[in-house]
């Protein structure tokens, strides 16, 4: 195994290397490596945020009666063996061979923020540390191979952020993700800070020459480390509004077919973004697809999402394969939970779900995932896990496998603690094994 | 208007950097008085003594508008109004900025800015990991605000929250218990360690936590049937634990009918018991100074040493002599000389900021940076909490530093590195400047849209009579100060090439001088 220097930071240590360097140049200069073998270089993730219902995704379960499936009773059978899909993701059941699915996820966990957590750190809720997300780890250790020059943010959400508990945890700000902002299904896909309507780069560069030529403090105190670090940040930004490393951004270069085959909407736009930002180097893209938390009229809303989702999935898959990053990019499909597998007939929910965390799905695919594969298996009513539990640790670990991170790192932290990347067996978490099955 | 001759302050600045010394008089220009470093006190005189001992060269003294601007942000976390500047700089008296310390701290903001600092600290949040939810958020959060209004002695405070018991509802002060994700009673030491001893209990020897640990090991928890009530006691029914012992290493006898938190307290506010007093006053130095005398403020230990041992026993007597008066020890502070150094360095040897030669420069905190540009151009913020269910939405107007829970929030403090109140250590406030906020400050659509429609700043742009004067109010209001001559010269050259275009060159200057380190940075 590699030999890793302990980090323990203290603060003014962390504020050293965070006055040299910023968030857009994660991971530069710290003496942390990945190990090498990894096969995959990135991370889609789409967040399903909220907790889709997995009898009506990828585990269906047409024959536990219609107080359970609702109107869903026509499953797609598709060409991996034993894996059907709900009736409104053709396009996805097409692509089959692509994907595996995980339909035995499980942490027991009943309520968003816990489950969040539970699901993008692998840790247990509730202890004293608050640990980062997949996202803030595979950023501390692939961001600094960084995309462009490493202007573009490690870590990067389309296009909300998903909230304090599931960021960087303890770990430095440099590590949060940057959240887009804005839409790209507009006309013009206005990231918060590098595209600003109305504002033309005339007039970007005048008011920053104003402003240079108006910062009297910055001139009085040049060589200070603070103030120099507030120029650099400056300089940097301004290569996103004004330089190439914000043309990421711009969907408008590309096809409109290919916008088309992606879908117009915010979430089929938010995969093709993902895609190109892939494509320029960036290691961790989450899509933060909200809408599933579906107490009241689940079949509804599922009508209504689930064709948007498909073309959208399925049109990632397809193009990233078609331009050879799917070898070397995971995509991961999930939510923190599934939805109660019996459905609320009665008022107020109308044909609602609630939270259900004792089972729930998750997809993988590419960056060294085998794809046409299921693993693990629910009960007859999908209440329960009936084969192969799999954890959120297990699922993680085996994301950074993939990418060649050390599970047995340490994470630096400001008390000086010795944690690692996936909890050791002392900590109490629950683990069942890594995807074997699927490596 | 009292503002208008405005040449005053200029003059006194055009003097000031007359007199400058080694910085070139146009650098220093409104940063730097003319004065001479002067004691002013106990403070002075013991920091003084280690310049000299150790061959520093010190910065020059603070200019009023430097100080003006430093006092507001320090004190109460809120910028000075336009008429609050003009008229402080219009003022020739000479006690003039004793008065200003006094006024701000009898202002409504003081216990709002300090309950949050306090809160911090504390960890008043709804969820995860902290649970303290909504409702005992409230009442925790209201008997912190109220404490520091009242300025409550402070070791009667501490008596309060270490040795409650009752309802979190009823009894605000055993939310301190409740603020910490584990219920064991080594977390619940780390807690009482970290809070009033400034100590770092994790890193200490195992027997030595272990010892602290027994007397928080009979603290009970109990539900009651109304939704979400708690209440922590004096449970009996736990054995007492063997082995307490204080972290001095002496050795407590417990008996089984004595609530083991109280016995520790009274080790803790002993007289003669520096760690606590020396906590007090080091945290306060810290907040108001940007770095401890013993730096990290939170990490107090004998291997961890004062970078002035002289200076922080003053304190503590002084905190001691006045009957645990906070606000005595904040008028020390402020009223010192070393309080009212300029940032502008002259030796740039780490003993020189260690000993305060200069006033450091830091990033305006998330909320305090917030809240400026709102005062700024007359705008609000939404802050909501989506957790727990259903969600908290706070009142349009309401300031950033006055929301109770860290649960509440929105993406700019949370990018701004408002501490997530996880563990109450002081490193969990990040005030580092990232590429990200650099980018929202410059050319978000939130702040862009507050400057752009601003019905205050059109207001102000619109009224003035000549040329300068729209120009001297957009600076009272973002740099507390008025413009250098060189500085008119610039404006009004960039006011004249947009000629076209009046409104849009104010907005101009309003987001320069918004993105400058003088805005973003107390200094």
């Amino acid at each position: 195994m590699d030999k890793i220097p302990i980090l323990q930071f203290s603060r003014r240590d962390a504020l050293r290397l965070l006055g040299t360097g910023s968030l857009l140049a994660a991971g530069a200069g710290i003496p942390l490596r990945a190990k090498p073998e990894g096969k995959a270089k990135a991370v889609i993730q789409i967040w399903m945020w909220g907790g889709p219902s997995h009898t009506d995704t990828f585990d269906p379960k047409p024959s536990a009666g219609y107080d359970y499936r609702g109107p869903f009773d026509k499953p797609i059978a598709t060409k991996t063996a034993g894996l059907e899909i709900n009736e409104l993701m053709p396009l996805v059941a097409a692509q089959s061979r692509q994907y595996s699915v995980i339909r035995s996820m499980t942490h027991g966990i009943y309520a968003h923020e816990t489950a969040s957590y539970a699901v993008q750190t692998g840790r247990k809720p509730g202890e004293r540390l608050v640990y980062p997300c997949t996202g803030a780890v595979v950023s501390l250790f692939k961001g600094k191979d960084g995309a462009a020059g490493n202007l573009i943010p490690p870590y990067i959400v389309l296009t909300q952020p998903q909230g304090r508990f599931s960021e960087n945890g303890f770990l430095p700000e440099r590590y949060r993700p940057f959240a887009t902002g804005g839409d790209p299904a507009q006309a013009r896909f206005a990231v918060e800070g590098i595209v600003a309507p109305g504002v033309s780069d005339q007039r970007q560069k005048d008011r920053r020459q104003l402003l240079h030529q108006l910062n009297t403090l910055e001139h009085a105190m040049e060589n200070d480390p603070s103030i120099k670090a507030l120029d650099q940040a400056e300089r940097q930004a301004y290569e996103l509004i004004l330089g190439d490393a914000g043309k990421v951004f711009d969907l408008a270069e590309e096809k409109d077919e290919m916008r088309d085959r992606y879908g117009r909407n915010t979430f089929g736009q938010s995969c093709l973004a993902a895609r190109r930002l892939v494509e320029r180097g960036v290691p961790y893209v989450t899509i933060n697809y909200g809408g599933w938390d579906t107490h009241v009229q689940n079949f509804q809303v599922m009508r209504q999402k689930l064709p948007q989702m498909d073309k959208g999935l399925a049109a990632l898959l397809a193009d990233l394969s078609d331009r050879g990053l799917l070898d070397s990019t995971i995509v991961w499909w999930g939510g923190e939970f599934g939805r109660t597998p019996k459905v609320m007939w009665e008022a107020p929910w109308n044909g609602g779900r609630n939270h259900w965390g004792a089972c729930f799905c998750a997809l993988v695919a590419g960056g060294g995932f085998q794809g046409g594969r299921v693993v693990g298996a629910t009960d007859a009513k999908g209440e329960e896990v009936k084969d192969r539990p799999v954890y959120p640790a297990d699922l993680i670990g085996t994301i950074y496998e993939l990418l060649g991170i050390d599970l047995n790192a340490r994470l630096p932290n400001p008390q000086g603690l010795d944690l690692r990347v996936i909890p050791t067996a002392a900590e109490g978490v629950p683990m069942a094994g890594r995807l074997k099955e699927l490596v | 208007m009292i503002w208008e001759p405005g040449i005053l302050p200029l003059l006194v600045s055009f003097l000031a950097a007359a007199f400058a010394g080694t910085i070139p008089e146009d650098r220093a220009a409104p940063f730097e008085s003319a004065g001479p470093i002067a004691s002013h006190g106990r403070i002075d005189e013991l920091t003084f003594a280690r310049w000299k001992q150790l061959g520093i060269q010190p910065s020059g003294p603070c200019s009023d508008e430097v100080f003006l601007r430093r006092a507001y942000l320090d004190v109460i976390g809120t910028l000075p109004t336009p008429d609050e500047a003009a008229q402080f700089l219009g003022d020739a008296g000479s006690g003039k900025r004793g008065a200003l310390i006094d006024r701000l701290l009898a202002r409504d903001e003081f216990p709002d800015y300090w309950a949050l600092k306090w809160s911090d600290l504390l960890r008043v949040k709804s969820e995860f990991p902290i649970n303290l939810w909504p409702n005992a958020v409230q009442a925790y959060y209201r008997s912190i605000h109220t404490a520091i209004a009242a300025n409550l002695p402070y070791d009667r405070w501490a008596r309060q929250l270490l040795d409650s018991s009752g309802s979190n509802f009823r009894v605000p002060e055993v939310n301190f218990y409740r603020a910490i994700p584990s219920r064991d009673p080594q977390a619940i030491a780390q807690a009482v360690a970290l809070t009033w001893m400034g100590a770092r209990a994790s890193q200490w020897p195992k027997p030595r936590l272990e010892g602290m640990a027994a007397f928080f090991s009979r603290v009970g928890y109990k539900s009651t049937s109304e939704w979400k009530e708690e209440i922590v006691y004096f449970d009996f029914t736990q054995p007492t634990r063997a082995g307490a012992v204080f972290p001095d290493g002496r050795a407590a006898r417990l008996t089984p009918g004595e609530d083991p938190r109280e016995v520790f307290t009274a080790w803790l506010l002993a007289p003669g018991n520096a760690w606590f007093a020396s906590n007090a006053v080091n945290r306060i130095w810290y907040w108001l100074l940007g770095r401890g005398i013993v730096q990290e403020p939170d990490d107090i230990r004998p291997d961890n040493p004062p970078a002035n041992p002289e200076l922080l026993g003053y304190l503590e007597r002084e905190l001691v002599a006045s009957h645990y008066d906070l606000r005595h020890i904040y008028r020390l502070i402020l009223n010192s000389q070393v309080y009212q150094m300029s940032s502008i360095p002259r030796d740039s040897r780490a003993q020189a900021a260690a000993n305060f030669a200069s006033y450091p420069v830091r990033r305006l905190d998330a909320e305090t940076l917030i809240d400026a540009i709102c005062q700024i151009t007359g705008t609000a913020e939404d802050y909501s909490s989506p957790i727990p269910e259903p969600f908290t939405y706070l009142p349009e107007n309401q300031r950033a530093t006055t929301i109770p829970d860290g649960s509440i929030g929105s993406a700019f403090l949370d990018m701004f590195g408002r501490p997530p109140r996880d563990t109450g250590l002081a490193s969990e406030r990040n005030n580092t400047i990232t590429a990200e906020q650099r980018l929202h400050l410059l050319n978000s659509s939130h702040i862009q849209v507050k400057i752009q429609q601003s019905v205050k700043l059109r207001t102000l742009v619109q009224a003035g009579r000549t040329p300068r004067e729209p120009v001297e109010r957009l600076y009272l209001a973002i740099l507390s100060r008025y413009p250098t001559s060189q500085e008119w010269q610039t404006v009004a050259a960039y006011f004249q090439a947009s000629k076209a275009n009046r409104w849009q060159a104010a907005t101009d200057l309003a987001w320069a001088l918004i993105n400058s380190a003088e805005f973003l940075y107390r200094h």
